[in-house]
């Protein structure tokens, strides 16, 4: 079920440089909500910016009737919701297919990376609450920028970090320490979202280890719900056509057999 | 009680407001926000003889007060849509006019003579106006006897009712509307989007991956109240105006200027209960304004 609805802001703080979290009250996407689905938000009551913007849900509190946003600003429509800071928000959701696990996982890992580390402390925590050992490993360009790390460290998730220029945990990509991490340690699935660079390396490592992988891709949107074909991303079938499939609607999380990504 | 209803080229219409080609799909994303039997009819996203996947990514640009697109006609083909959209279609009480769109003279003429007596559909509109696609679309629509060509000889292959999709992209749109006129045309329905760009100044590329798009959402609305405004004093046949509306005043604007029905596109994007909101909207004016019939609107320009 998809509502769209006004919600109550309860907070919008700035937590870093570029980025901000958002809290709103409502209930009904509350929920419904799955970790991996995202709602698409009125940035403005005039027609420019036109379109609202799809953001991750970051934190799902059902018991509450919350949900938590982390969103970096990074044009106009962000940079407006940046300066909401109370009253009613529309809002559309929850949208998308979410992350799936199973019950006879026993380890996980949730591969994060710049804003893409943002829907991951809800995942962590289904992750947590069904009994599975969860390690994160999370990247960054350097410290300013790095997402959540107390919300795994919360939730008691194994973390480790790197940053591009080592102003936190080891210098280097995230995608070496989980070559390493792979090697040492049984992993039943791998959970992806962050910058293209990252998520193919990501895939191709658990490609190789035979790890089964998924990961939230992310792409310029228009409706949100699977109308407008703005946001194909192009699969392979199992019958080897490839096609298009919609970020939004069949996604934005997908298994990392079935997508391309294009150089 | 004031009457939405309206007739247009022979198709009943509960209220004057359609989605347009292109920015609804075949309903169905849209059916589990809404009932989409309170729609007055729906044109179906635009289809080719076969399947497409449409053009690379990014597809989409916002600009100011706009949306470009690139997307390149993506759908399934015509027998998927025969076998499974228009067969789900059927059961909501909403007119069905089904978009084709041809890549040579055959395809469109192929098209119609495989939709013709399907059960359900209502009309057709011929798309020649899509501008992101190569070899077919905008080419058939921007010289008055290609245009014309097409509408004969689909003509020839169905008794649906035909309405012709103009591009906004032609020195002269009424010439178009002539000519399709001439040939046997029911109805026009305009304007597609127009042909636009965006660059992104920090990498010095074209934001779409084709390069150039289709610029559609209210920046455009003024050049398709001006185009329906021209179009309705150069032809006879009713006009399905769209472009640019969000709201009910928009689609009064349209009214005014010619247009006998409204479609909303890009509406649907910034807020997918646009076409109810106009609904809604034009029935508590015209009830407002003591207008028993929103007829009396089409044409009622004072110029």
């Amino acid at each position: 079920m998809v509502f769209s609805i006004k919600a109550i802001i309860l907070e919008n703080q700035k937590i870093l440089p570029d980025f901000y979290r958002m809290v709103l009250a409502v209930p009904s996407i509350a929920r419904e909500a799955e970790p991996g689905q995202f709602v698409m938000l009125k940035t403005s009551n005039t027609l420019d910016p036109l379109l609202k913007r799809p953001i991750s849900i970051h934190r799902i509190n059902k018991a509450e009737g919350t949900i938590a946003l982390v969103y970096q600003v990074i044009g106009r429509g962000t940079n407006l919701l940046s300066q909401i800071t109370q009253g009613e928000l529309e809002v559309m959701g929850p949208l998308g297919n979410g992350f799936y696990w199973k019950k006879d996982y026993k380890k996980v890992a949730i591969v994060g990376g710049g804003c893409g580390i943002a829907p991951l402390p809800a995942l962590a925590e289904e992750l947590v609450k069904d009994g599975k050992e969860v390690y994160v490993l999370l990247g960054a360009q350097t410290r300013e920028k790095l997402l959540c790390v107390a919300d795994f460290q919360q939730l008691g998730c194994k973390v480790q970090v790197t940053t591009d220029d080592g102003s936190y945990g080891t210098k280097g990509f995230v995608t070496e320490i989980l070559q390493e991490f792979i090697l040492n340690t049984k992993i039943d699935q791998v959970y992806c979202c962050g910058p293209l660079p990252m998520t193919k390396g990501v895939i191709k490592l658990t490609k190789e280890n035979l790890i089964p992988c998924q990961v939230s891709l992310e792409e310029r949107m228009a409706c949100g719900i699977g109308a407008c074909l703005g946001c194909a991303c192009k699969v392979r079938n199992e019958d080897g056509t490839i096609t298009y499939k919609k970020v939004c609607h069949d996604g934005p999380v997908f298994t990392s057999s079935e997508v391309i990504i294009d150089d | 009680m004031t009457n939405l209803a309206v007739e247009v080229a022979g198709i009943k219409l509960k209220n004057p407001v359609l989605t347009a080609s292109g920015c609804y799909g075949f309903g169905q994303e849209y059916n589990r926000l809404y009932d989409i039997s309170r729609l007055g009819g729906i044109m179906t996203k635009g289809t080719t003889l076969e399947p497409r996947l449409g053009n690379p990514t990014p597809r989409l640009a916002e600009t100011p007060a706009g949306i470009l697109n690139s997307i390149g006609l993506q759908n399934p083909g015509i027998d998927r849509v025969i076998e499974e959209e228009i067969p789900w279609l059927r059961q909501f009480d909403v007119a069905i006019i089904a978009n084709i769109s041809g890549y040579s003279f055959d395809e469109f003429e192929e098209m119609a003579t495989r939709l013709d007596g399907v059960p359900g559909v209502d009309a057709l509109e011929i798309n020649i106006s899509c501008p992101n696609v190569k070899g077919g679309g905008m080419a058939f629509g921007t010289d008055p006897n290609t245009a014309a060509l097409v509408v004969k000889r689909v003509r020839a292959k169905t008794k649906l009712p035909l309405i012709v999709k103009l591009s906004p992209n032609v020195t002269d749109i009424t010439e178009i509307a002539r000519a399709v006129e001439s040939e046997g045309a029911d109805a026009v329905s305009l304007i597609n989007t127009i042909l636009g760009m965006a660059i992104d100044i920090k990498n010095r590329r074209p934001v779409l991956a084709n390069v150039l798009g289709g610029l559609s959402g209210p920046a455009v609305k003024p050049v398709a109240v001006r185009m329906v405004y021209q179009v309705s004093k150069a032809v006879k046949v009713p006009i399905i105006g769209m472009g640019g509306i969000t709201s009910f005043e928009d689609a009064i604007e349209f009214m005014l200027a010619g247009a006998s029905a409204v479609a909303i596109g890009a509406g649907n994007f910034v807020n997918p209960f646009t076409p109810l909101e106009v609904i809604t909207g034009l029935e508590e004016w015209l009830d407002k304004e003591g207008i028993k019939d929103i007829r009396e609107l089409v044409g009622a320009l004072k110029a």
